[in-house]
């Protein structure tokens, strides 16, 4: 469904991704994993065409991203940003349903607000927080919130840039759960980026490293238990020493 | 061979960087109208912008422009006593809010006030990735932030150059009654009839010129701003140097356009 071919980009003489190709069947959870600043965001920004990639093609349902139609291309899609980048003067029911209150899926407020506060209810988040301003909550509701928007429109293909960076483990469990159940029942395709590996585990089909800006290893979970990679296995159990340069 | 050419390359340099900037602006200019035809129109967003550029600008334009033609109404007394013609106060005051005065304090105050305000904005929502999140909300920023405030600008700032005017002209009234012992029936029939249509709507034009330059250039300077607290901070700054120059150019191009016939 999503296929990124050999993408190369750079900022300036900052080598970001150096050919990374990765393919995302259609239904399938993806998690992309891999050190701080390697180029994780950038890369699904690049899908979302946020971010002009310098070389390398980037098909959706095989067409080329840059040559579809963009608007229904972005109808399908809903985000998680890493910083949640909520709308700062829109309360949060209407940061929520920013999709149903306009454009093509428009709809009556009151039922945009419905929709808004069970989908904040599906992240943990009371109806009471709905009035308030973002900028009045803690940075891990922001991120609930951020979520619940990025669902909200119930979107084909969902990308979560670290969805549970800056929660309690139960509540990270219950996110965790909340992306599974959103890709096994509603048929989503899911792309996740995390360094949280209980999250790896609970909600990936598929597991893509990222390191040198290119995908250096990929295969289901168990693979990722088993392999020989010393890339992987430095990551997976966090160890200092490794291929991986700790202290650049 | 390089001691000439070197510094030749820089002023080429230069010279391409600085038209790569007109183009970038001027395509900006023309997206930002295209929106104003193309559907779907953020409708809540204009109003909201009609009111926080014009409604709130109220308090200050008006202090502006009462000082500014009192002191007028002193300076052009003063200064016509030298050759005994002191009775112009009327006139001059009149003519000056309303051609020159109106429009070119209310512009620079709306630069204050609203191009600052907007590059703040825009900018803190480009560098906290609000811009992007709306276009993976199917929205597009230049339809959604930019076509809303240029257009509420281009309308409602004309309207606070009328107030102006006729705020400039009362503080020139007031002091001329009060201290400078002008009978206040002929002061305003004096005004009255010296004033003509020309100048009233040229006045009105600048004030929807020097409107569109200031909201264009907030927003234009907060889309592309740089990263970080900084970034903001210098496309603020940018924008109303930006604006504050490009208003006063204008004048003097309106000006010569409109009253050199
Ligand atoms: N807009 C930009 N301009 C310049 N450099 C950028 C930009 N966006 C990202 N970068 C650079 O690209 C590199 C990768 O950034 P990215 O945000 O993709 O990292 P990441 O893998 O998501 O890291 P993290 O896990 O910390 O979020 C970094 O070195 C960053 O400085
Ligand atoms: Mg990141």
């Amino acid at each position: 469904m999503i296929k990124l071919d050999k993408i190369h980009k750079a900022f300036g003489d900052n080598q970001v991704l150096r050919g990374a190709t990765l393919h995302i069947p259609k239904g399938e959870s993806m998690v992309i994993i891999g050190g701080s600043g390697t180029g994780k965001s950038v890369a699904l920004k690049c899908v979302l065409g946020l971010v002009t990639p310098d070389a390398g093609t980037i098909m959706v349902d095989g067409q080329d991203v840059t040559t579809a139609d963009r608007d229904a291309f972005l109808a399908r899609f809903g985000m998680l940003f890493q910083g949640a980048a909520l709308f700062d003067s829109l309360p949060v029911w209407q940061n929520v349903a920013f999709r149903l209150l306009r454009g093509s899926l428009k709809r009556p407020k009151a039922e945009a607000r419905e929709i808004a506060i069970e989908k904040l209810r599906r992240v943990g988040l009371k109806a009471d927080v709905a009035d308030r301003l973002p900028a009045e909550l803690s940075g891990g509701m922001q991120k609930r919130v951020g979520l619940a928007r990025a669902i909200a429109a119930d979107p084909e293909i969902i990308f979560f840039d670290e969805p549970t960076t800056g929660l309690d483990p139960i509540m990270a469990g219950v996110i965790n759960d909340l992306i599974r159940e959103i890709v096994v029942e509603m048929g989503a395709t899911a792309m996740t980026i995390t360094h949280d590996m209980t999250s790896v585990r609970a909600i990936a089909d598929r597991v893509a490293m990222l390191h040198d800006g290119v995908i250096q290893w990929t295969g289901t979970v168990a693979e990722m238990d088993q392999t020989a990679d010393p890339y992987v296995q430095q990551f997976i159990h966090g160890k200092a020493d490794g291929p991986i340069e700790a202290v650049r | 061979m390089n001691l000439v050419l070197s510094p030749l390359a820089t002023v080429g340099r230069k010279t391409l960087g600085m038209l790569a900037g007109i183009g970038r602006f001027i395509m900006f200019l023309f997206e930002t109208i295209s929106h104003f035809f193309r559907p779907p129109f953020y409708v809540g967003e204009f109003f909201q912008a009609l009111l926080s550029i014009g409604y709130f600008s109220l308090p200050v334009v008006g202090m502006t422009a009462l000082f500014t033609g009192g002191a007028l109404a002193l300076q052009i007394y003063a200064g016509g006593a030298r050759f005994n013609a002191e009775a112009v106060v009327p006139q001059i005051v009149a003519i000056g809010m309303v051609r020159e005065l109106g429009p070119v304090m209310v512009g620079l105050m709306i630069a204050a006030r609203v191009t600052s305000s907007v590059a703040a904005e825009i900018a803190t929502m480009r560098v906290t990735e609000q811009i992007d999140a709306l276009v993976t909300l199917s929205t597009n920023p230049m339809k959604y932030l930019t076509a809303p405030r240029v257009l509420a600008a281009v309308i409602v700032v004309p309207i606070l150059v009328g107030i102006g005017d006729i705020i400039g002209i009362a503080g020139g009234f007031l002091v001329s009654t009060e201290t400078l012992g002008f009978n206040s029936a002929t002061y305003l029939r004096n005004t009255a009839d010296f004033l003509e249509t020309t100048d009233i709507v040229s006045s009105l034009i600048k004030g929807a010129v020097f409107g569109g330059i200031a909201a264009l250039m907030g927003c234009y300077y907060g889309m592309n701003s740089g990263r970080g607290a900084q970034g903001v901070g210098r496309a603020t700054k940018s924008s109303v140097e930006a604006a504050a120059v490009l208003i006063l150019a204008a004048n003097f191009a309106l000006t010569a356009l409109l009253f050199s016939a």
